[in-house]
């Protein structure tokens, strides 16, 4: 498998997985509703052809080219294709406006374009004119492409597949001179960071830096090619390739494409994996759709839902861990285990789960919790980009809902001024043709400044706080932590999205957009009657609703004597959903604080000039770039400070 | 890709039809036809026949006089369903006619029922043959899915979809029967813009990719400008206008029967 020394770039790996598993599955997709699968010996064939087909159509060692698309094996195939050849990967996130793919391709300056389908192709002929040294654009989907015979340099994969196999035909050699030329200190991938603030920075990162943190990563884990994932995070994201490219090659595990975005529920059941990730979000959207289900399910199947509920959150976390448990208790939870936390799992899709992780976020601790309480192996970890992921881990029997567990192997951590900073052979070669950004996220003794505020605990886990630049005070000088306290609001859930302000005010107030499925399911039994999330959010009832959940979170914050003062005074429904679209949102979904600000700056100072209400427009963009207005009365409300004994949410 | 409307006989040919109903005449005198691979609209106020002359098409109404005419040959007006199938021609309804509590792929699959050639036994004993059909017909099935992009509500009773699915399930249904010749009856009815943006780029796809001949019924007039070839316009039972779109925009009669009156700026 992949322990020789020599399997020290991607290509390489793929080579000796071709070896050693040849038969085994690497990739698999769904494709006219039937799971078609490529073996090891399949996918480097293909790989090898692609690769020569990309050479063929001008793109060179040193030369970047772009990856747009949803997860489809032949998209993961051409990283490996264009890295044997010694070129560059550069995805991009496929929700993307023209004008962001634009920025990123410009940027990276892309000489080909790998894309999935038409829609990508037309954002990319839209601004097409801003690359000029874009040579072709390689599609995998040709649907609704027929008509675009006009447009120069456009090529069907399957082409450029069928030129590489008959390079190789010609020159058998010609494919394993290319691998062999490569060097493990090559770049292996531009990745872009969608950042919380200002453009996207492109980080290099060389096979060393990915190949390294995740092959320990693998071994942390027990990893082994009997493994299943599903690939349904964007490719352009660090996640993805470490999980479905690099612990897939390393592993030799099968990464699993979904059949589109709108199946990935269905298709997670059908290949129940055994090693999976999610941000925190989809786990909250998981257990907030299945309470919804519940509430409106029978009486006799929501009351043994709420009683074994109540066992699993007694004894399921301990039982989960190894630890003691008294044998009734056991009993219960075996009974449960067998009535419904079994299937449970199985409708979730999380059935055969051996390793489960959420990271990029902070999780809800009664979310976390109850995953790990039926029975799934549910971990945190924290990492960036600029780390090829791994900065710290939980093992198996240490996680916990407010850590983000030990340094992991190989990696040295400190705390310097609050902030985290790392360092290892995980770590980036800096950003691409921004040697400004690089030299200010260095130290000089080549630690990499996270920007996150923490501190390790007692048993040496490291928790987060906050972006250290975003703790700021109150004008009476008390300690604000807004990402602290939208946390705190997220994890209730009638809340998706907070957004707090504070800084240099002499309040704390935030703005909130409501969870539609909740708050609409919610207010459906109550029989409030509205027409979609701008109607819904300025009722009063869901006023009402949204007040008791700051209130509970002011009694939190009131428990903690240096967060007493920055309980929420005042706050509003937003009346539009926040949105990556518009620029609220990072693609991997972290608030902007700074654009909502702006974006919303009425809001903001109706918020401080006690008004009770505001009107606004907010500019929205569609997913095709058009845009439009909504416009909408906000009320604003106002917040009691819990009292000083508070009780507990 | 460049789309020839094709010259020859027409696909289907209405000559002189007249259709009574007792003492109610809901068509007069009309000769309509379409050309391979066209794209013909039919418009009128409501009661101008546009039903009525889908069911002389698609062999419902027995026609009081007139010809009916298939690829140049004369036909009976009136025929049994699975023998209109067999013409290749298809049809979706203006009020969707689906089977609620089957999946939507189910409901697809039915549209191939006029392609299944095999005997109860072998099917039963799923022998080799029938089973091999079975997976072809499923493979086409899966094709219609994916090109109208609904996998994700392919094991879903249709009963429980939303309307703008369903009018896509439906037209599923029709694809399924791989026709020649595609009866839609307003196929735009009760849509928002992005599923009617949708449904018009379906029926662009299916006319210029399969070629399939097409003609629809449809209110909204935006829709019938675009993406029609030419526009046929009833009133009282007769046709009164039948050109390419922009003429039939600026003829009064139409105006007056129909489009409203033009304000003259």
């Amino acid at each position: 498998m992949a322990g020789k020394p020599a399997a020290n770039t991607f290509p390489r790996l793929l080579r000796a997985n071709a070896e050693h598993l040849g038969d085994r599955p690497a990739y698999r997709e769904k494709e006219f509703g039937i799971w078609q699968t490529w073996t090891w010996s399949e996918v480097a064939e293909e790989v090898r052809h692609l690769a020569l087909g990309f050479r063929s159509l001008g793109l060179d060692r040193g030369d970047r080219f772009a990856i747009i698309g949803d997860n489809r094996p032949h998209l993961y195939w051409s990283f490996t294709a264009g890295q044997a050849i010694g070129a560059i990967p550069v995805p991009c996130y496929q929700d993307s406006v023209a004008e962001e793919i634009a920025y990123v391709c410009e940027h990276a300056g892309v000489r080909i374009a790998v894309v999935e389908d038409q829609e990508q192709v037309d954002k990319l002929i839209e601004v097409r004119d801003r690359l000029p040294e874009l040579r072709a654009i390689v599609y995998t989907d040709p649907r609704g492409l027929e008509r675009y015979d006009e447009v120069e340099g456009l090529i069907d994969l399957a082409a450029v597949a069928e030129a590489g196999t008959g390079l190789h035909g010609r020159d058998p050699e010609d494919y394993e001179r290319e691998v062999a030329r490569g060097r493990p200190t090559d770049i292996a991938a531009i990745l872009y960071t969608s950042g919380t603030t200002g453009r996207p920075k492109g980080v290099l990162l060389t096979h060393t830096n990915l190949i390294e943190p995740a092959r320990r990563a693998v071994k942390f884990d027990s990893l082994t090619h009997s493994d299943e994932v599903l690939a349904y995070l964007p490719m352009a994201w660090v996640g993805d390739f470490v999980f479905s490219i690099a612990q897939c090659h390393i592993a030799g595990f099968c990464v699993n494409c979904p059949e589109s975005p709108e199946t990935v529920l269905t298709d997670l059941r059908e290949i129940g994996p055994t090693y999976y990730f999610a941000p925190p979000r989809i786990f909250e959207n998981m257990l907030t759709s299945l309470m919804v289900r519940m509430e409106n399910a029978a009486l006799v199947k929501r009351r043994l839902f709420s009683y074994f509920l109540g066992v699993a959150r007694r004894v399921g976390c301990d039982i989960l861990d190894g630890k003691r448990v008294n044998p009734l208790q056991r009993l219960q939870y075996a009974v449960g285990n067998l009535l419904i936390y079994a299937p449970l799992r199985d409708v979730l899709g999380l059935g055969r789960i051996r390793v489960a992780y959420t990271a990029g976020e902070a999780i809800g601790p009664d979310v976390f919790r109850f995953f790990r309480s039926l029975g799934i192996n549910l971990k945190q970890l924290y990492g960036q980009t600029e780390a090829s992921v791994y900065v710290t881990i939980q093992a198996d029997a240490e996680a916990r809902a407010d850590t983000v567990g030990a340094t992991f192997p190989g990696v040295e951590v400190r705390i310097q001024d609050q902030e985290v900073q790392f360092r290892g052979d995980g770590v980036f070669q800096g950003y691409y043709r921004d040697d400004d950004a690089t030299a200010k996220s260095m130290t000089e003794d080549g630690f990499v400044r996270t920007g996150d505020a923490g501190y390790f605990d007692e048993a040496g886990h490291l928790r987060i706080v906050d972006r250290a630049k975003d703790v700021g005070a109150l004008t009476d000088g008390t300690l604000f932590a807004p990402k602290f306290i939208e946390n705190k609001l997220k994890f209730h859930p009638w809340i998706r999205e907070a957004v707090a302000f504070g800084h240099e005010r002499d309040m704390a107030c935030c703005m909130i957009n409501i969870d539609l499925e909740a708050v609409g399911d919610w207010a459906e039994r109550r029989g409030i009657a509205y027409s979609g999330y701008t109607d819904l959010a300025r009722q009063t009832e869901v006023y009402e609703l949204v007040r008791g959940a700051i209130r509970e979170v002011n009694a939190d914050l009131g428990e903690d004597p240096a967060l007493r003062g920055s309980q929420i005074r005042r706050f509003l429904v937003l009346h539009k959903e926040l949105d990556a679209d518009d620029g609220e949102l990072t693609r991997t979904r972290k608030v902007r604080r700074t654009v909502i600000g702006q974006n919303y700056g009425e809001l903001v100072e109706a918020l401080y000039t006690g008004r009770d209400s505001c009107r606004v427009a907010a500019e929205v963009t569609f997913e095709d770039g058009r845009r439009g207005t909504i416009e909408a009365d906000v009320q604003i409300w106002d917040v009691d400070e819990a009292a000083p004994v508070a009780a507990a949410a | 890709m460049k789309r020839e409307i094709g010259s020859g006989p027409p696909v289907t040919a209405l000559e002189n039809i007249h259709l009574s109903f007792g003492g109610l005449r809901a068509l007069q005198d009309v000769s309509v036809a379409v050309q391979p691979r066209e794209r013909l609209a039919i418009i009128g106020p409501n009661g101008a026949g546009k039903s009525s002359l889908f069911n002389i098409i698609s062999g419902i109404y027995t026609a009081s006089s007139g010809v009916v005419r298939h690829k140049g040959e004369e036909r009976p007006s009136r025929m049994k369903p699975y023998e209109v199938a067999r013409l290749g021609i298809a049809r979706t309804f203006q009020n969707i006619a689906l089977f609620p509590g089957m999946s939507a792929l189910d409901n697809i699959m039915t549209g191939r029922n006029s392609l299944m050639r095999r005997g109860i036994l072998s099917e039963a004993l799923q022998l080799g043959w029938a089973r091999r059909q079975e997976i072809e017909h499923r493979r086409r099935a899966e094709e219609i899915i994916d090109f109208l992009e609904i996998p994700s509500v392919r094991r879903t009773p249709v009963g429980e979809l939303p309307y703008g699915m369903q009018k896509r399930v439906e037209l599923g249904r029709a694809l399924a029967a791989e026709p020649e010749l595609l009866l839609l009856d307003e196929p735009m009815a009760g849509m928002n813009l992005e599923e009617k943006e949708d449904m018009c780029r379906f029926i662009l796809d299916v006319n210029e990719i399969q070629g399939t001949t097409l003609i629809l019924v449809e209110h909204d007039m935006g829709v019938v400008m675009d993406i029609s070839d030419r526009v046929a316009v009833f009133d009282y039972g007769r046709k009164i206008a039948d050109a390419a779109p922009d003429d039939v925009r600026r003829d009064q009669t139409v105006i007056d029967a129909y489009l409203g009156t033009a304000h003259e700026h």
